[in-house]
């Protein structure tokens, strides 16, 4: 039966062609505009690192001499200061913790006729890899050990290692950054997540580092720091050299905590270790601390730009008045055909098969709304992708979101077909063939 | 006018396509209101002063690698070599540019008793860095040259250093913390007290991420030193930017090969770089409102098409009953005014709660009532020129239709 519904309403549609086309492109330029927009929403809002996203927490502490509520409303600060990252890292009171700070600085390459280059770096602790989980293409990564003896080493990012050493796997050679040479220990697997979250300073979707080093290293060959600093007290009055002893926080500090009922513990922990150093008089504002996981920490940042959510609703709005648009016209072509059905009901057709007929005809609309659609949103996307924003060169369209074109495009479409299809099969038969 | 009875009552019996009509082009109405609101607003922001010579100001920003002994001598050996570039009418290294991307940001106070800083405001540091932005002193004077010490000497804490406690705020500032008065007034700057000797024009501050303080600056007489973000900025003789930029590059490089320019431009590149995202925003709005009207006017045409085509009798009874072209014509162009009319009515109101929803969500002002008209207008003239074709298809039946069986 559907087959030969799917023959009447092809026939249909090709009698009327503007129509059909008008309805067509009203349907593609709707669903063009949504599924660029909620492609966009997608990319931006999407799970950084899914696996794991609800065993990361980073944690804040309150370490201010005194309350400026002027920046912090109540919420302690984003980042923490050397002294209290490190002793949250040595306590190792959760499965893994990691210190570490953003960096950027030139690379020399050794062939001097190459001009030097600019890359962002990242100054971690060890378990940096292992708590990403940052996937390894060559050599291996560092331990505990080599922080704490601050050797000189470096992994690097597959770009990096195509950059420097024509993708050859690398370990043993040197990097030279920022004036100090360094020993590759280990190439990374192309690794993006977004957005940026373990530190958000380098800018909601930032790309990913290529040079990654142990954070004492870093230090010593004084990395320059690429990120916020907050200072309190005499904040002004601090050389970047002395960070480790200043009243500043510029490190982020991420904790894995892979059981759910350790969380509480750990939080527990961090009230405790607030009230020491308030008992020791480093501490002087009430103790508050927050232990946010990634996707807390996202929303708390308010990650997504609200740009992003404006261009949704533009779009749907757009995408309803399409709909109308169908709906009215899809109206105006099925009463056209008052007499058709007439016939049909007339020959035995029940009132359920001449729905069943029009709205394969609506659905046909979808399709070929959703194919001028698709067209549409691939070429909105590439126009996203020409824009400035970070998050831009994300866009594109990924399976579910292809999916979710059609089943959208079909869908909406057969909803807009339901109300002229009812109508139109109320028509009475004898009427409509006593005018024949 | 004549005509508007027998329309309501024909409308009446196509109902659903009516309704469906006017609800068309009341969220058209409504969208395209508010859009062209947004885009109104965009372009006011993207438009505001920077407080810059835009045209005849360049900045090129070395890095070095590694670390450099003399600083001080270095760069006044490089500033005074810069100097010399043909072209180059003042030349100093900035912390940072208005509308620049990174910042240098603190509270200051009124009262060093009391906690909570009274405004947030960007610090520039460079030697004369105001006459080379071209920017303009509105009252009292310049910083004097042994007002000045290097950045490195106060974060180091020299003891022979002379700390500054002098400043110069924007107008903004002044007005805002001394209702105009800010001339020999003090404020605090990490608790160390800073006398105002200078008020200057509005400059605005890089990377603003709360439009309310946009020019929330003050000038520090701190030169600056290299690294941590500093740029050389040039005010240069007109028209001859590019050269400047050329030269700057090269001489600074023959001076160190060890420097790596990160960035040399325009500060018109500046400027276009801090509003990318609502230049492409405004497009993306503006775009939408296109399209928007012109569904709505293919809609008009097609469903205006459908009923002349279902009246094709009708129309020929009126022609043969002495109904001139002319009327048929008028009386379809009246029926789209009339479903326009309505669409706008509550188009209106569907605009207004749009907007109301806008300014809860993104802290945006109240919808002027001179869209309302405007939108109007736009609407109806889109209406009558979408109906114009099927109407003039219509007035085209002959008397003789009348007589047909359909």
């Amino acid at each position: 039966m559907f087959g030969y519904y799917l023959e009447l309403a092809l026939r249909s549609l090709k009698r009327s062609k503007a129509l059909t086309a008008l309805m067509v492109l009203a349907v593609a330029m709707g669903i063009g505009a949504c599924m660029t927009t909620l492609t966009v929403l997608h990319v931006v809002s999407g799970d950084p690192i899914p696996e794991k996203s609800h065993a990361l927490f980073t944690p804040q502490l309150e370490p201010r001499d005194k309350d400026n509520g002027f920046y912090s409303r109540g919420e302690p600060p984003e980042q923490v200061s050397w002294q209290d990252g490190m002793a949250l890292l040595k306590a190792h009171r959760a499965d893994r913790q990691v210190l570490m700070t953003g960096g950027m600085a030139p690379v020399q390459p050794a062939n001097p006729s190459q001009d030097p280059f600019f890359v962002h770096a990242r100054y971690t602790t060890a378990e940096f890899f292992a708590m990403f989980d940052v996937p390894l293409k060559y050599g291996h990564t560092w331990s505990a050990t080599e922080d704490e003896r601050r050797e000189r080493i470096a992994v690097i990012s597959s770009d990096l290692n195509e950059k420097l050493f024509h993708g050859e796997d690398s370990t043993g050679r040197t990097v030279r950054f920022n004036g100090a040479d360094l020993r590759v220990i280990g190439v990374i697997e192309p690794w993006r997540p977004h957005p940026h979250f373990y530190d958000l300073n380098a800018g909601n979707y930032a790309e990913s580092e290529d040079v990654y080093m142990p954070l004492g290293t870093a230090r010593d060959i004084r990395g320059p720091r690429a990120g916020s600093r907050d200072c309190w007290g005499v904040g002004a009055n601090v050389e970047e050299t002395t960070l480790e002893t200043s009243n500043c926080t510029w490190l982020q500090l991420w904790v894995e905590i892979d059981d759910p009922a350790h969380v509480a513990a750990y939080k527990a922990f961090l009230v405790h270790y607030s009230e020491d150093q308030r008992a020791a008089g480093r501490f002087l504002m009430p103790v508050n601390v927050r232990l946010r996981n990634v996707v807390e920490w996202l929303d708390f940042q308010k990650v997504v730009p609200s740009d992003v959510h404006l261009q949704v609703w533009l779009a749907l709005g757009f995408f309803v008045v399409c709909l109308v648009n169908t709906v009215g016209l899809m109206l105006a072509k099925f009463m056209r055909r008052s007499a058709e059905v007439g016939v049909r009901r007339a020959l035995g057709a029940s009132r359920g098969a001449v729905f069943a007929q029009l709205v394969t005809e609506a659905g046909i609309v979808g399709v070929a709304g959703g194919v001028g659609g698709l067209l549409l949103a691939l070429c909105g996307l590439w126009m996203v992708r020409q824009q400035p924003d970070q998050y831009a060169s994300l866009a594109h369209l990924d399976m579910d979101m292809l999916v979710a074109t059609f089943a959208v495009a079909i869908g909406a479409t057969v909803v807009a077909g339901l109300l002229p299809a009812w109508r139109a099969c109320q028509i009475t038969p004898a009427l409509q063939l006593k005018s024949q | 006018m004549l005509d508007i009875r027998p329309i309501l009552s024909t409308l009446h019996r196509h109902k659903v396509t009516a309704v469906l009509l006017v609800l068309e082009i009341a969220l058209t109405c409504a969208i395209v209101c508010n859009a062209v609101f947004l885009v109104r607003q965009r372009l006011d922001w993207m438009h505001i002063s920077s407080g810059v010579d835009e045209a005849n100001v360049v900045d090129v920003r070395p890095v070095n690698i590694g670390d450099t002994p003399d600083m001080h001598g270095r760069i006044n050996g490089t500033l005074a070599a810069l100097r010399t570039i043909p072209g180059v009418d003042q030349v100093t290294l900035a912390n940072q540019i208005p509308l620049g991307k990174e910042s240098w940001n603190s509270g200051i106070k009124l009262d060093p008793n009391v906690v909570a800083p009274v405004m947030n405001v960007t610090n520039y540091y460079g030697e004369n860095l105001l006459p080379t932005l071209g920017a303009e002193m509105l009252e009292g004077r310049n910083f004097r040259s042994d007002e000045y010490a290097w950045l490195d000497d106060i974060t180091g804490g020299s003891k022979d250093v002379i700390i500054p406690h002098v400043a110069i705020v924007t107008k903004f500032v002044a007005d805002r913390l001394f209702e105009g008065h800010a001339l020999g007034k003090t404020i605090y700057y990490d608790d160390i007290p800073l006398q105002i000797i200078g008020v200057t024009q509005d400059i605005a501050r890089p990377n603003v991420n709360d439009r309310a303080t946009t020019y929330g600056s003050i000038f520090l007489p701190v030169r600056m030193t290299e690294g941590l973000g500093a740029t050389y900025v040039f005010h240069t003789k007109p028209g001859q930017a590019d050269s400047v930029i050329k030269a700057a590059v090269a001489k600074l490089r023959e001076m160190d090969p060890n420097r790596v320019i990160l960035s040399k431009r325009h500060y018109s590149d500046v400027r276009d770089t801090f509003f990318a995202s609502d230049r492409a925003m405004t497009r993306l709005l503006v775009g939408v409102c296109i399209a928007l009207l012109i569904v709505t006017a293919l809609g008009i045409v097609g469903l205006a098409s459908f009923w002349v085509s279902q009246r094709r009798r009708q129309i020929g009874v009126r022609r043969a009953l002495g109904a001139t072209r002319g009327d048929v014509l008028r009386y379809f162009q009246t029926e789209n005014f009339l479903l326009a009319t309505m669409g706008i009515v509550l188009g209106m109101l569907l605009a207004y709660g749009i907007n109301i929803v806008l300014m809860v969500r993104y802290e945006l002002p109240r919808l002027p009532v001179t869209y309302l008209p405007l939108g109007a207008v736009v609407l109806w003239l889109l209406g009558q020129a979408a109906v114009y074709a099927p109407a003039q298809r219509a007035s085209r039946v002959p008397p003789v239709e009348a007589t047909r069986g359909n």
